[in-house]
Order: C-alpha cells, then structure tokens, then sequence
C-alpha cells in the first residue's frame, strides 16, 4: 500500500507522522477547549435564568 | 450588508456556527484528496528522489504560518483603528494555529534539508527569518496570556504584531532580497516556467486549498470560544459587583 519511498522513506514518513500528529492535536485541543468553554457558559447562562 | 456587522459578536456567532460544517466538510475534502494523491500517486523527482512528497506539508504549512501573521495583521490594525472586540479576539485565536503551521513547516524543512543539502539547519536567510517569525509567535501568544486586562492585552500584542510583520515579510521574500543561502526559491510562481511539473502542481494546490480552509475553520472555532470566554469573564465580574 505504501510507495516505495527508497532510502528517503525515513524522513518521508516522518514528516507526515509530525505534521499530523501536531495538526491532530491542534485540532483536538481547539474543539476540546471551544466545547468546555461553551458548556461552562451555559451553566452560568441557566443559572442566572434560575435565580433571576 | 457590510463586512463590520461581523463585529456584533452576536451576528459573528451565527454565521460562523452556519459556516463551520461546510468550513470543516471542504477541509476533510481537499486534505484527503491532496495528500492522497501527493503522497501515493505522484513519482519521484530527478532531483529530490521520493523526498518529493514533503512538499505536500512542507510549502502548504510555510504558506499559512506567513499568512497566519498576515490575518493577525489585518485584525490587529481594525482592533487599533475601530476598536472591534471581535477583531482582537480572531487575532488572538489565530496565532496558535500560525505557531503550529510555523513549527510544522521549520521541522518538516529541517527533516527535508538533511538528506538535501547534508545538514538539518543552516543560518541561510530564509531559515533564520521563520526562526523569527517563530519566536514572535510565543511571544505574541505569551503576552496576552501575561496581561490581565483584555483591552490593554490587545493593544499591546496588536503593537508587536505590527512589529512582527516585517519578520513575516521577510521570511517571504528573504529569498528574493539576500541572493544566497541554502533555501531554493518560490515554489510557486505565476510564469509557467519557474512553476514546478504539472504532475506535482495539481495535488500541492489542492493541499494548499485544504491548509487554507484548515486555518478558517479553526480560526472561526477559536474565535468563537474566545468570544464565550470573554463572556464568562463579563458574568463573573458582574456577579462579583451584585
């Protein structure tokens, strides 16, 4: 399945294992934080509905 | 309509929340098929062997850690002149994502150089003005994490980016202004002669469409989590005066 990537395939590979894992977790880190930011804000959104 | 009803964070969360499935389907889209068709169906070159196919991360990811500097320009200038909430806040969101591109195309240029030109690094124009670039980047990110008060925050981070700018540019043109070093030039160019083989060209640009709509949808995510932060921020505050 992988090309033959000859003397080079160690610095091929490694560069797409970098680079994804970097995007990967840029990815991860932004809907991870953007998800408990929104759930902190309707926690105190609902509960000032609740307290008046 | 005008483009400065986007700085209602109202209307910005709106649209940007209509936006991002379709932001985010044409990312997957493009960074599947150009890294699919980079990777598994282009030959090797003459010159560069397999090492070829690092173009598909390294020129895209290099691109967008310049242009990255570029947007934050733009909204740092609208935050100083307009004084858009919104604005500084898109630019704050953007610059991890700029530190990332910028590591990812300095490692993966390191990773390329070695078989290439014998060394992981040299102090060659180039190299050295995204060094730079790269340490404008953590400290643009580590200053508005150091000041308390959003505002003032803003105002000073909008001053170094303004400053930074002549690194961005400079690692752009580096190139075309110091006529040595290691580093080849544009990979990219509008004379059909400069330009690279077709059989390379055509995957690069679809890998360069999906970088940039990468860097759009997770600026519209950042930005939007920015603007909920600052609005806990406000409700805290507030519940504190009550």
């Amino acid at each position: 399945m992988i090309p033959d990537l000859g003397k080079y395939a160690g610095a091929v590979l490694s560069s797409y294992a970098i680079s994804v894992v970097l995007l990967a977790g840029l990815i991860a880190l932004s809907l991870w934080r953007g998800a408990r930011v929104r759930r902190q804000l309707d926690e105190m959104e609902s509960r000032r509905k609740t307290d008046g | 309509m005008s483009l400065w009803e986007y700085a209602n964070p109202q209307k910005f969360m709106r649209t940007s929340g209509a936006l991002l499935p379709f932001v985010w389907i044409a990312t997957a889209a493009c960074l599947g098929v150009g890294l699919v068709w980079g990777f598994f169906l282009t030959p090797e070159a003459e010159n560069f062997g397999s090492t070829v196919k690092i173009i598909y991360l390294h020129v895209p990811a290099a691109m967008m850690a310049i242009n990255a500097w570029v947007m934050m320009l733009v909204t740092s200038l609208i935050w100083l002149i307009r004084r858009h909430h919104v604005s500084a806040l898109a630019s704050r969101a953007a610059a991890p994502i700029g530190l990332t591109m910028t590591v990812i195309a300095l490692v993966t240029g390191a990773i390329w150089g070695e078989p290439m030109w014998g060394t992981y690094w040299a102090w060659d124009p180039r190299l050295t003005s995204f060094l730079i670039l790269f340490l404008f980047y953590l400290g643009y990110i580590a200053l508005w994490e150091a000041i308390e008060n959003p505002d003032a925050a803003a105002d000073l981070t909008s001053v170094l980016c303004i400053v930074g700018s002549v690194f961005a540019l400079l690692s752009r043109y580096a190139v075309n202004f110091w006529n040595q070093g290691l580093h080849q030039g544009a990979t990219l160019s509008l004379d059909k002669e400069e330009n690279i083989a077709n059989v390379y060209w055509l995957p690069l640009l679809i890998c360069l469409a999906g970088f940039v709509l990468l860097f759009v949808a997770l600026v519209l995510v950042r930005t939007r989590t920015e603007i909920r932060a600052r609005r806990i921020k406000a409700l805290v505050t507030r519940e504190r005066m009550a």
